[in-house]
């Protein structure tokens, strides 16, 4: 080899040496990955409806316990049931779960067991809520309730009175022809319909021939329905005036189309209003499990409560009293609007203690596929 | 018989890519789907069997018929007006107007679908609400307000916006293909306009005319915007029986069988359709 050959060519001294210093430079960017790595947020999988993951609800606990929230969304308890069953054990932290449907999650086995003491029981606005049904089981708890809210008449302001309103027998006013709508959803329009015929005692537990009876009073509604809408569809629906009332429904809807001006409110009527609940669960087998428990008591706080009553999807109660207190001190508007305030004839815990509220429950005598077949019959009827 | 073999290598090299295309994304899925109608649910969890129970469950019900029946017959009705819609509009185009002008007809056609369906749906439902423009316009001519939204009516004006475009283009390309020999032979032996299109122009252009509809028989039957958000769901249509079914116990098994069902029934009808546009007149 010659000199000036030898020169040009790479030794093998030099081409470690180069070597390492590309290797060093390539790997830079990868050191400063890793860094970014370790200050990543750690992802809480969450389950719930609409709304929960949302920036107005978890964006503070995101920045304070840098988590980041990944929200999977479902329509209805045997939808959130589905898409637990049909997902590895772990892959879901946080699970808010209808309170009817508390029961089938723990019997799966798909729920964490939970320690009483970590949430503010003996804050809670009703003795119900500290012992729900279905959140224990042989002494132990699944399941803490964080939110809630009650069904009844929907109505447009402008066309039907606070008077008309106060029974279901409204729906079938003459000038709701057409014009009454259903959240496309069987449990609570069934349960109201029961109420509507009397079965004040246990709306979802109906014998045979209560049921029937049931059936066929929703039948004779059928002519005066305008459709049947999802979530987006009921908003919009009810806001531009295309349904005049809505079956199945609430404040958790008419809430927000209230706050944005639209002339629609609810009421729970005589005959009684359905209770909605909801729950937060921490998914079996969790690996962050314990991130998930602080993110329940965070909404357990009266912080958290506010969030939750002020909630931009759709608003709820509070469960506790601190939280029904900060709601006070932070909008006493909404806290008034929603009856949350001593002696209102709204307030929830009245409603509760006078008798009027019924917890929605899944059918207790026949199967949710007889009540789901039925209202496949109904909208085609 | 060597250049015979080699020629088939050659054939079946260009249509491999399209016999595997359709054996993944299609046949293999469908298989999959026909299988899964057997499946048994339990705790919400689909499991493999073969049991004839979902067929019989739906089959029997009533609800399931009428379903049929109405989306049946939704689609027929919108194959029906984007047929009679379309024709003018696409003869125009392929007789009455210059190439570049047709051009840009053809592009502008395509742009709708540019946007999302639902975008467009949803733009319909503020046009025909209660309250919307539609009723508005009518208004100022002393008419009105007529409810739309929630109506077969809106339903079949979703399907117009879905298929109406394609319907006019696929009809416009035929009949630009025509033969324009044909047309001034007609004129020559005395044939009016309308006598001309009955018999020349319609015959001439029976494919592409019956492809249109067929496209739009398919689209519409299977739709599910339309009838759930400008409908209202009211009455459901098959695709909102599939939507119920699986929402409600996730029977998926059953809703396959809804599935199966349409597919069965879309099968029928588009080989019908197609041997019929292909049948060539018995001398």
């Amino acid at each position: 080899m010659s000199d000036k050959h030898k020169s040009e060519s790479i030794s093998r001294r030099d081409f470690v040496v180069l070597s390492g210093g590309v290797a060093s430079a390539m790997a830079f960017p990868a050191i400063l990955t890793s860094r970014k790595a370790l200050a990543d947020p750690t992802e809480l999988n969450l389950l719930a409806w609409y709304g929960h993951g949302e920036p107005d609800v978890v964006s503070e606990f995101e920045a304070t316990h840098n988590v980041k929230f990944k929200p999977k969304y479902y329509a209805g308890g045997d939808n959130m049931l589905a898409l637990i069953a049909q997902s590895p054990p772990g892959t879901y932290d946080i699970i808010l779960s209808d309170s009817e449907f508390v029961q089938q999650l723990n019997e799966a086995g798909f729920i964490e067991n939970l320690n009483p003491e970590d949430y503010p029981f003996d804050d809670f606005i009703h003795d119900d809520f500290r012992n729900f049904p279905g959140h224990w089981r042989d002494g132990n708890l699944y399941s803490v309730m964080v939110r809630f809210g009650h069904l009844g008449v929907a109505y447009n302001r402008n066309t039907i009175s606070e008077e008309e309103a106060s029974s279901y027998r409204c729906f079938w006013n003459s000038k709701l022809t057409g014009k009454v709508g259903h959240f496309d959803w069987h449990l609570p329009t069934l349960g109201m319909m029961s109420l509507y015929n009397g079965n004040s005692q246990s709306p979802f537990d109906l014998d045979g021939a209560a049921w029937d009876e049931v059936k066929k009073t929703t039948m004779s509604l059928r002519p005066q329905v305008g459709g049947f809408f999802d979530y987006g569809g009921t908003f919009n629906s009810l806001k531009n005036g295309e349904m005049l009332a809505m079956c199945g429904i609430g404040d958790w809807i008419t809430g927000v189309l209230e706050k944005d001006g639209a002339p629609v409110t609810s009421v729970v009527p005589e005959e009684g209003g359905i209770q909605w609940t909801e729950s937060y669960c921490i998914g079996k087998d969790s690996k962050r499990a314990d991130i998930a428990n602080r993110f329940i008591q965070y909404m357990l706080s009266p912080y958290g409560q506010v969030r939750s009553a002020e909630m931009a999807a759709y608003p709820a109660f509070c469960v506790t009293k601190a939280g029904q207190a900060e709601l006070r001190k932070v909008n006493m508007a909404e806290a008034e609007r929603t009856g949350q305030v001593p002696g209102a004839a709204n307030n929830p815990v009245t409603l509760i203690e006078e008798g009027r509220i019924h917890y929605r429950d899944i059918p207790r005598q026949q199967s949710l596929e007889d009540w789901n077949d039925f209202w496949s019959e109904y909208k085609n009827a | 018989m060597k250049p015979r073999h080699n020629m088939d290598i050659y054939a079946l090299t260009w249509r491999l890519p399209v016999l595997v295309w359709q054996t993944l994304f299609f046949i293999a899925p469908l298989v999959f789907m026909i299988a899964m109608s057997f499946f048994l649910v339990k705790n919400y969890r689909m499991v493999e069997a073969f049991e004839l129970v979902n067929w019989m469950k739906m089959f029997s019900r009533d609800y399931f018929w009428d379903s049929y029946v109405l989306s049946l017959g939704l689609a027929a009705l919108a194959t029906i007006c984007a047929t009679a819609l379309a024709f003018p509009a696409s003869y125009a185009l392929a007789f009455m107007v210059s190439d570049n002008i047709r051009r840009w007809a053809i592009f502008f056609l395509i742009i709708p679908y540019f946007t999302s369906y639902l975008v467009r749906i949803f733009s319909w439902y503020v046009l025909l609400a209660e309250a919307g423009i539609a009723n508005g316009v009518l208004g100022y001519l002393g008419l009105g307000p007529f409810t739309m939204l929630n109506t077969a009516f809106a339903t079949i004006v979703g399907y117009m916006a879905l298929t109406l475009p394609l319907v006019v283009i696929l009809q416009t390309l035929s009949m630009a293909n025509i033969d324009r020999s044909l047309i001034e032979a007609a004129h020559n032996l005395g044939a009016g306009r309308l006598r001309t299109i009955v018999s020349v122009v319609v015959p001439a252009g029976k494919v592409g005319l019956i492809v249109g509809a067929l496209f739009c028989f398919i689209l519409s039957f299977g739709d599910f915007v339309s009838p759930y958000y400008l409908g209202g769901s009211k009455p459901p249509t098959l695709t909102i029986l599939i939507t119920d079914t699986t929402k409600s116990g996730q029977q998926w098994p059953r809703a396959a069988v809804v599935a199966v069902t349409m597919m069965a029934t879309l099968m029928v009808i588009a080989y019908s359709a197609i041997r019929y546009a292909y049948n060539r007149r018995q001398p």
